[in-house]
């Protein structure tokens, strides 16, 4: 998409093509309490449509709770949701401009898949043509007369899949949509929603997997505890929240060490004359080594994994951790749209 | 990429129908949904063959009886034989009626249904109402039926007894007053289960309703336990199948079914209220 080549670019709001500049979802200041438990806090995003975008955050920081603000499913303690400018309840047939998948099933187990998408369909006015298009999309066909509460989790996420595009949305709105998939169910999601997106469709889609994301959505949205995390696009989430590092491997490592470590890098002996250095760019590493006529065997920069990336910087939104910090301590408020690769790079630096 | 251009705006679907259809469509899926669980199947069935299997058996063992019985009995059965026929039918098979009404709402529920249903009609309240119709609808047609089938077959047991036929005075709302107290049931039952959202919750507190509540009810003294025990919903609500009001009876049949829907309609309110606000 259009966005591909610019979204390197850190920081700057970008000039946007038309479709980008409509606000499909947007979430307003939205918080939800459940008894003295804060699920969803003062968060606010918007999600445009033609790109898939990752809602992504660790189990329990609100994910599906916000989906269900989103829905009007929950009502809001504050703030506002609204999709395609109107709240969800005031959409005439909402199947036909919103499509959801709920992270909990949302199918009557005694009712046969055909059934229970007929059942949907009949609310909406939606042809028997446009149902057994659905079944046969998701791959159902030869299973949509048997009861739903027989089926696989698989099986189920197809169902639900299948609900959710019933009435041909503009909106796509799916909670961890490759729950219980197989690798094949995976690929075959992930095709589908960026097919969707690229037929100018808004997909929002949530999940606890960071690489799964990575490989999927072109933005991303990440929260911890109810509170928004960032806000940009994949590359430069992965861009600024993975640690750079280097790994050296000299013969003489000891000395090295001593030379980078004096010039500010953080090094830690890995044996066998290797040192994996952070907080410092592998030209200066060689630069320094050859000030000191140090032999290096290897010199090669390296990424954290993006997994181990993203609970980091998590981890103090971890709605199971220990001792995690206080509550607002990780991020302040909402970020503007153009800003989150400031936000990540602070959130970097911290560590 | 090129095909985003040309999406149409999202809420404003082409041709959007007027209000009537619109609830026609919606009792026409809650229909499906009836249709398409094999519980409600089979609680109709059960319906069928308890109130009719009762109505023989109850019928046949006051024949079988009747020289044993003494006057007073008899004199009770002659003075409106309809009301014991359809009352001996639905002193059981109403039970069903019962569960039938709680699981219709509780358990989409149980089971997470609710959620998709409240997605296809947010707004909410028309669901509850499609749903409440149609089951209200269904348990009016087969209760009915049921319900003409007992008094014909009772009537023809006791035939050599007492005499009772659909011309006699009441006879004949009191057997059409058999399917619409079912019906009314029905409803009340799906009020409960609306407000309880429990299936076995739901199940137990109608039950309670119709068979527990009546009978504590008379242990209380006096005037005071006849007159809590005749505006009870299901006391009340049945004597609609009575030819004529019996002369313990503090509330004609009419009235009584007035007082059941009163009930009815106050809980349904209490569910639409809560179904609006609560989280779904």
């Amino acid at each position: 998409m259009a966005v591909r080549g610019v979204s390197v670019r850190p920081i700057t709001v970008r000039p946007l093509p038309t479709l980008q500049d409509v606000r499909m979802i947007e979430a307003e200041n939205l918080t939800k309490r459940y008894g003295d438990r804060t699920a969803v806090n003062d968060l606010s995003f918007t999600v445009v449509p033609g790109r898939v975008t990752g809602f992504l955050g660790p189990n329990g920081a609100g994910k599906s709770t916000t989906m269900r603000l989103l829905l009007g499913l929950d009502r809001p303690d504050r703030g506002d949701a609204r999709i395609g400018g109107r709240h969800y309840r005031d959409l005439h047939e909402p199947l036909r401009v919103v499509g959801a998948l709920l992270e909990a099933r949302a199918v009557h187990t005694g009712r046969s898949a055909y059934n229970h998408l007929l059942c949907l369909a009949q609310t909406q006015g939606v042809g028997r043509r446009r149902l057994d298009e659905v079944i046969e999309l998701v791959g159902l066909t030869g299973v949509a007369r048997k009861r739903a509460g027989g089926f696989s989790l698989g099986m189920g996420q197809r169902l639900g899949i299948a609900a959710a595009l019933l009435g041909d949305p503009s909106v796509l709105i799916l909670d961890e949509p490759v729950n219980g998939l197989d690798p094949e169910g995976i690929v075959w999601i992930r095709t589908l929603m960026q097919r969707l997106a690229a037929e100018g469709r808004t997909v929002f889609v949530s999940s606890h997997l960071m690489n799964e994301m990575a490989v999927t959505a072109e933005h991303l949205i990440v929260i911890g505890r109810g509170k928004l995390i960032a806000d940009c696009s994949t590359e430069q989430f992965i861009e600024q929240s993975t640690e750079k590092m280097v790994v050296v491997r000299s013969p003489d490592a000891a000395r090295l060490a001593d030379v980078l470590g004096r010039e500010g890098a953080t090094v830690a002996p890995d044996g066998d004359g290797l040192l994996t250095v952070t907080h410092m760019e592998a030209p200066r590493v060689g630069e320094l080594a050859a000030a000191e006529g140090l032999v290096l065997h290897e010199l090669t920069p390296r990424r954290g994994s993006l997994e181990a990336a993203f609970m980091e910087l998590t981890r103090e939104s971890v709605e199971y951790g220990i001792a995690a910090g206080p509550d607002g301590a990780l991020q302040e408020g909402a970020l503007p749209a153009g800003a989150p690769a400031a936000a990540t790079v602070q959130e970097g630096e911290r560590r | 990429m090129t095909a985003a251009t040309a999406r149409t705006p999202p809420g404003v679907p082409a041709g959007a129908p007027s209000r009537g259809t619109r609830f026609t469509r919606l009792m026409l899926a809650e229909w499906t949904k009836i249709r398409s669980v094999r519980s409600t199947f089979w609680a109709l069935i059960l319906l069928v063959v308890l109130d009719l299997g009762f109505t023989a058996l109850f019928m046949g063992l006051t024949v079988g009886q009747w020289d044993k019985t003494d006057a007073e009995d008899r004199a009770t059965l002659a003075a409106d034989p309809v009301s014991s026929i359809l009352g001996s039918g639905f002193f059981l098979s109403q039970l069903t009626v019962c569960v039938l009404g709680v699981l219709v709402i509780a358990s989409e529920y149980s089971t997470g249904m609710i959620r998709a249903s409240l997605l296809a009609v947010p707004r909410r309240l028309p669901m509850l109402w499609a749903k409440a119709t149609v089951f209200a609808l269904v348990v009016l047609v087969l209760g009915t039926a049921v319900s003409f089938v007992s008094f014909f077959m009772g009537a023809a047991i006791l035939h050599d007894k007492v005499e009772v036929s659909l011309g006699d005075p009441g006879v004949l709302r009191a057997v059409i007053g058999g399917g619409l107290y079912l019906a009314m049931l029905g409803l009340f039952a799906l009020a409960v289960g609306a407000i309880v959202r429990h299936p076995a919750g739901g199940i137990t507190g109608v039950i309670g309703f119709v068979l527990v509540l009546a009978p504590l009810a008379q242990l209380l003294p006096g005037s005071i336990g006849e007159h809590v025990h005749a505006y009870l919903p299901s006391e009340a609500g049945h004597l609609i199948a009575n030819a004529h009001q019996g002369k313990d009876d503090l509330l004609t049949p009419w009235q009584g079914y007035g007082v059941f829907a009163l009930w009815t309609f106050a809980l349904l309110t209490v569910a639409a209220v809560l179904l609006k606000r609560r989280d779904a």
